[in-house]
């Protein structure tokens, strides 16, 4: 055991360390050969299922979980949403016309417009005051719904973020995200990769930490915990509590960037949101 | 995980005949050991079951090795209070929270903490 944490503590070595120099292409492959040869016996598309697609007991009681899916309601509640016409007669189609096909795979981008991170959920509210309407919360509710309704919709569609090379100002965004997951911050000195990496596999108190290749897949995700489907950046903010560390608000640009790391680094799993988690 | 839990438990024997030989435990000493239990098993102090087994904890996480046999992994004290207060200065890519390096402790708490996990 001392051995194998010893190897894994090398191991987020060199994925921390390598930090600052080093093409988006390189750190993914780095990051997800680490993954699949820490878990050889978990197929890589697997790793779609979170923290379930390590641990063969949490994954029955998930599967059941599964067979009467909390988050129905919220795709049907978030279908209803995304057809009710805006004040000015238009909706939510006109701003994303290929939602029926899915159209998560396209979220987080690069907008060199904007010069920022687009995420789904950023979208939507854009879309909201493109067409004048009032912007929604971030966290759950409404647009946590929507965003589940896009999910749904966009299952099994794989996940392909780009950071064009031609543009500096995205590198430089993937660059600050990245820094974020491996710096260490907070009263308890962890930073993301600390647990979902150093750590995973592991037992914090009674809870197994999953893996952070294939992390993002889900979302949102319906937690029975939380009894409500929430959207990522929920699962940020909570985890950077467990840091005892302040968290960014939600959609912030710090979040929208690490968002873009973190989806990255999970380029080639199929999506498959909204989850449910425990 | 087999050649760990062997080692582990050959230092508990040795510690266990350590503790044999001279039991000279004071009631000062004795104190401070059950008010480092409590500062190490409560969730907003120590918190240590969080990572480790440690005795007197349910559902202990396995990030760090098991505190057990700990006069004998630590025969000096010093060295055992240098670990909880910046585990860091011993492996910078530690998972061990730096206790007092970072306040979360306060010195007389490690202090009480070290008593009572050296005691285990
Ligand atoms: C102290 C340990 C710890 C740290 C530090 C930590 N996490 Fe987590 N995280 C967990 C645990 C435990 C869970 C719940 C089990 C799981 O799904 O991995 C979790 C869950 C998550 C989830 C939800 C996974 C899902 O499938 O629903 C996301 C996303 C996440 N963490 C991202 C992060 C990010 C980003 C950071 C850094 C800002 C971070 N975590 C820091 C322990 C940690
Ligand atoms: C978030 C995880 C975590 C927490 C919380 C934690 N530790 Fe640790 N601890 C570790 C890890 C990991 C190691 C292994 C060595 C290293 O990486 O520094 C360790 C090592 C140790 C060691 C050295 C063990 C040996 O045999 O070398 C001692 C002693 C120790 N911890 C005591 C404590 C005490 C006391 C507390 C609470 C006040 C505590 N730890 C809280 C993760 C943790």
């Amino acid at each position: 055991m001392r051995a194998a944490l010893i190897a894994l503590l090398g191991a987020g070595l060199v994925l921390g360390l390598g930090v600052a120099r080093g093409a988006p292409e390189d750190d993914r492959k780095a990051f997800q050969d680490f993954y699949t040869e820490r878990f050889p016996d978990t197929p890589f598309e697997d790793f779609a299922n979170g923290l379930y697609s390590i641990d063969e007991n949490r994954r029955e009681e998930w599967e059941q979980m599964e067979e009467f899916p909390q988050y129905e309601f919220d795709i049907d509640a978030g279908e209803e949403l995304f057809h009710e016409p805006f004040a000015n007669g238009k909706g939510y189609a006109d701003c994303f016309p290929d939602y029926e096909s899915g159209v998560r795979q396209n979220y987080p981008h690069w907008d060199p417009g904007r010069a920022e991170v687009v995420t789904m959920e950023l979208a939507i509210n854009l879309c909201r005051e493109q067409h004048g309407e009032k912007p929604l919360k971030y966290y759950r509710g409404p647009l946590a719904q929507i965003s589940a309704y896009l999910a749904y919709l966009s299952r099994g569609n794989v996940i392909d973020v780009k950071v064009p090379a031609d543009d500096p100002r995205a590198l430089a965004a993937y660059e600050e995200g990245k820094r974020h997951y491996y710096s260490r911050r907070g009263q308890l000195n962890f930073s993301c990769a600390s647990c979902h990496v150093d750590a995973v596999g592991r037992l914090l108190r009674a809870e197994l930490v999953g893996p952070a290749l294939g992390q993002v897949s889900h979302f949102p995700v319906f937690r029975k915990t939380w009894r409500e489907i929430t959207t990522l950046h929920r699962s940020y903010a909570a985890c950077s509590r467990q840091l005892r560390a302040a968290s960014f608000g939600p959609q912030s640009r710090e979040y929208r960037n690490l968002e873009f790391f973190h989806t990255y680094m999970s380029n080639g799993i199929p999506l498959n949101g909204p989850g449910s988690r425990h | 995980m087999g050649r760990f839990s062997e080692t582990v438990l050959a230092v508990t024997i040795a510690a266990a005949s350590i503790a044999g030989a001279g039991s000279v435990t004071s009631a000062v000493a004795a104190s401070m050991i059950d008010e480092g239990r409590e500062i190490a098993l409560d969730r907003r102090k120590g918190n240590c079951m969080a990572c480790h087994v440690i005795a007197g904890a349910t559902l202990p996480g396995n990030i760090g090795p098991p505190l057990v046999a700990m006069k004998a992994r630590f025969p000096d004290k010093a060295k055992l209070r240098a670990q909880i207060w910046d585990s860091s200065q011993i492996n910078p890519r530690t998972l061990m929270p730096p206790f007092g390096r970072h306040g979360i402790l306060t010195e007389d708490e490690i202090d009480k903490v070290v008593e009572f996990v050296h005691s285990l």
